[in-house]
């Protein structure tokens, strides 16, 4: 039953997507109405990039629209928008491509401002539109010395820009060099004078500068343009050269979780820059890791399972025999159960009867809620740090895939590609484990109701299917363990990620399988466990028991495939729906218990 | 290495024609290293003393900015009690076309006018905002203390 209201959600994700669309232009022209500022508004038409409309129908209701572009589409994309205002502005394209970067390419704003007022524009930006005013090479005349180098000698090579500072060439070479591979400037590089606002453009530095100087200028100028555009960011992958482009704006993160795949294979969240974390929005991920990396939880530890001496104060932990306490430090005697003092005991040492007094009740519960709080966090606490610790053990489950993927093509008429669905397994559980991890980190900070039981429903099955995915994995091939290398690779084996507890088990009412394809599978025996391995001649049966194998491995892999979808596509529906009431304050980041 | 030819006629320039209240001299054995003495502007809460200061000329200099920092204490917004300025000129806005003597004039010109919304020093720059008398009050104390020879 609740597998078939999944089924709807799932139907219905193309509405969603559209849905989505809407919302987030609408939100983006609410920007450009508040704010001027704001780069929004090149994203219409014609801004030189192609919007991905093929892929939509595509796209699954928890992902976004993303590209990815190389180096060379970059420096594609700003010649043709400063072509593109060059000829709106009748003006040379160095100009045109200062302006913009004044702008921060919005190109929109920058022909309006100019329409209305080109002079002011020009001179903000450093610029000069006449074509008459180029940066002017010459030979010194009489009476001239370079303000840099106060050398006065006759025939000296000079240049000045259109705003008429001479400077001896070599001294404005070295100043470029300086500003350009020390301070690692590049858009915004001034003419030498004090205070002259003359931005030295693209086709001057070119002429005054050696070739490595211009390599790393054009490098940086390139660097701005993707610092400068809200919709472009360097992929976090190391060493990856590509930028992604992406529509989320940053208001937009609490209602979307925007997982980027560059090309180089990295996955990343555009909002934040950090891993993927799906489901999870990025604040929430913040708190998260802030919580996990903080001590505050030993100072919950503390309180949970110490008291403190009513007289000195001193941090005591109980670790055994009866109730009355008697402070090593201090020497005062007080009753561990409700934290009054001795004396007033009388000779009931054993039994405390004082247990209603107010003060007692005051400070047990104050321990019982810190407690509450520890043992709760700790719940979702253990359960995500398993599924890091089970995706560090991957590489060890990776290494012993590859050498079954080896033995069976040995051991059995499977070629290469025949044996890839094993490889692919795997990395579908690394996926499947890296959203589990976050969905613990989420449930933390969702406040206990419906919503939340329908949450941990989802992930539990999800959990379910990534166990039962990885046991398969884990399991030695029929026919094919009998090979002396899978043997000892076997032993080894229990280590790969199969440790990780499942919180709740078949036997928990709640936890029986929703979907009847997860019966089937779960109720599926595997041969080869149950009966003895065939005999190494037997090559017919080998080959039937890696049939069958396979059949299982695509099953369960599908089968996981289908319930992460689930799970994230309900989640990001329900963050756009405003559905998961949060147990935080995102502006401060408490948690209300 | 040899003194380039700059900071060479910048001195004599320096030496010939001191900038009036500025006295910078060269050390005999480091030609890029400057005792400075700056004396408090008039009508400052900073008149009548003498302030001392010290100038190092980098070896990327004009390119780089020159090093300079107070020696004697004093009580102002945009320096700070290790003696350090903040001024736009010794910082992002350094031009090569810019010299010693254009740096010491800014520097007197900031005495003249402190600028407590861009502090170095923020308690300071605080006290300026809030009271400006007895921040000049206690400015004038410390001239009167550190800064006469």
């Amino acid at each position: 039953m609740s597998a078939m209201d999944h089924d709807d959600d799932y139907m219905n994700e193309d509405d969603d997507g559209d849905d989505y669309t809407q919302d987030t232009q609408e939100s983006w022209m609410d920007q450009d109405d508040d704010d001027d500022e704001d780069v929004e508004e090149d994203f219409g038409a014609g801004d030189g990039f192609e919007p991905v409309v093929a892929d939509r129908d595509i796209k699954k209701g928890y992902q976004v629209e993303f590209e990815v572009h190389s180096i060379d589409d970059i420096v594609a994309f700003q010649t043709q928008e400063v072509a593109h205002v060059a000829g709106i502005l009748g003006c040379r394209p160095e100009h045109a491509a200062t302006l913009l970067r004044a702008f921060k390419w919005n190109k929109e704003r920058l022909i309006e401002r100019y329409m209305e007022n080109p002079e002011d524009v020009a001179n903000q930006a450093g610029v000069v539109m006449d074509a008459d005013k180029q940066a002017v090479f010459s030979k010194s005349a009489d009476g001239f010395e370079c303000q840099i180098c106060y050398t006065d000698d006759d025939d000296l090579d000079t240049v000045a820009l259109h705003c008429g500072h001479r400077f001896h060439t070599e001294c404005y070479a070295h100043y470029l060099q300086q500003k350009i591979c020390e301070e690692g400037e590049s858009r915004r590089i001034q003419c030498c004078q004090s205070k002259c606002t003359a931005i030295v453009d693209e086709a001057t530095i070119e002429k005054l500068v050696p070739p490595d100087v211009l390599t790393r200028y054009r490098m940086l100028l390139i660097r701005t343009y993707v610092d400068d555009s809200v919709h472009l960011k360097w992929c976090p992958g190391p060493d990856c050269e590509y930028a992604i482009k992406c529509h989320v704006p940053q208001n937009q993160l609490q209602e979307v979780v925007p997982t980027v795949r560059c090309k180089c294979g990295f996955t990343s969240c555009f909002g934040c820059g950090l891993d993927d974390h799906q489901p999870c929005i990025c604040i929430l991920v913040k708190f998260w890791l802030k919580k996990c990396a903080d001590d505050s939880e030993t100072a919950n530890w503390i309180s949970a399972n110490t008291k403190e001496c009513l007289k000195c104060q001193t941090t005591i932990e109980k670790n055994g025999g009866c109730n009355h306490m008697t402070c090593k430090k201090c020497k005062y005697e007080f009753c561990w159960v409700c934290a009054g003092p001795w004396s007033d005991h009388g000779t009931a040492w054993y039994s405390c009867n004082r247990w209603e007094e107010k003060a007692s009740v005051e400070a047990r519960d104050s321990q019982a809620r810190s407690r509450k709080a520890l043992e709760r966090y700790l719940h979702y606490y253990n359960r995500y740090a398993n599924h890091i610790q089970s995706a560090k053990l991957s590489s060890v489950l990776l290494q012993k895939t590859a050498a079954k993927m080896e033995a069976l093509q040995s051991t059995s008429t499977l070629s290469w590609i025949e044996v890839q669905f094993l490889r692919k397994a795997c990395d579908v559980l690394l996926e499947a484990r890296m959203t589990m991890k976050w969905t613990y980190a989420f449930a933390y900070f969702l406040k206990h109701d419906n919503m939340r039981d329908l949450f941990e429903d989802n992930q539990r099955d999800l959990e379910m299917a990534v166990e039962n995915l990885n046991e398969l994995l884990e399991r030695p091939i029929p026919g094919v363990e009998g090979t002396g290398t899978l043997s000892t690779q076997n032993s080894s084996m229990s280590l790969g990620g199969g440790g990780v507890g499942i919180p709740t088990t078949a036997s928990d009412p709640r936890g029986a399988p929703l979907s009847p394809l997860s019966k089937d599978i779960s109720s599926a025996s595997i041969p080869g466990t149950a009966t003895p391995p065939p005999a190494a001649g037997a090559a017919v049966s080998v080959e039937e028991g890696i049939r069958v194998l396979r059949q299982q491995v695509l099953d369960k892999m599908g089968y996981l495939k289908t319930r992460r979808e689930v799970l994230l596509t309900d989640t990001a529906q329900g963050l756009r729906e405003h559905r998961w009431m949060l147990n935080v304050d995102l502006k401060t980041g408490v948690v209300n218990e | 290495m040899a003194l380039p030819k700059r900071i060479i006629k910048e001195t004599e320039r320096l030496m010939a024609e001191p900038a009036p209240g500025i006295q910078a001299i060269p050390h005999d054995d480091n030609l890029r290293y400057f005792d400075v003495i700056i004396s408090g502007p008039a009508q400052s809460p900073f008149e009548g003393g003498d302030f001392k200061l010290e100038l190092f000329l980098p070896e990327e200099y004009p390119m780089a900015p020159p090093k300079v920092r107070f020696l004697t204490k004093i009580y102002h917004p945009n320096i700070d009690k290790l003696g350090r300025i903040c001024l736009d000129i010794l910082k992002d806005k350094w031009s090569p076309a810019l010299q010693i003597r254009t740096v010491l004039l800014s520097i007197q010109a900031l005495l003249s006018a402190p600028n407590p919304d861009d502090p170095l020093a923020n308690d300071v720059a605080q006290h300026w905002k809030e009271n400006e008398q007895d921040a000049i009050k206690t400015a004038r104390q410390w001239t009167a203390q550190y800064a006469h020879a």
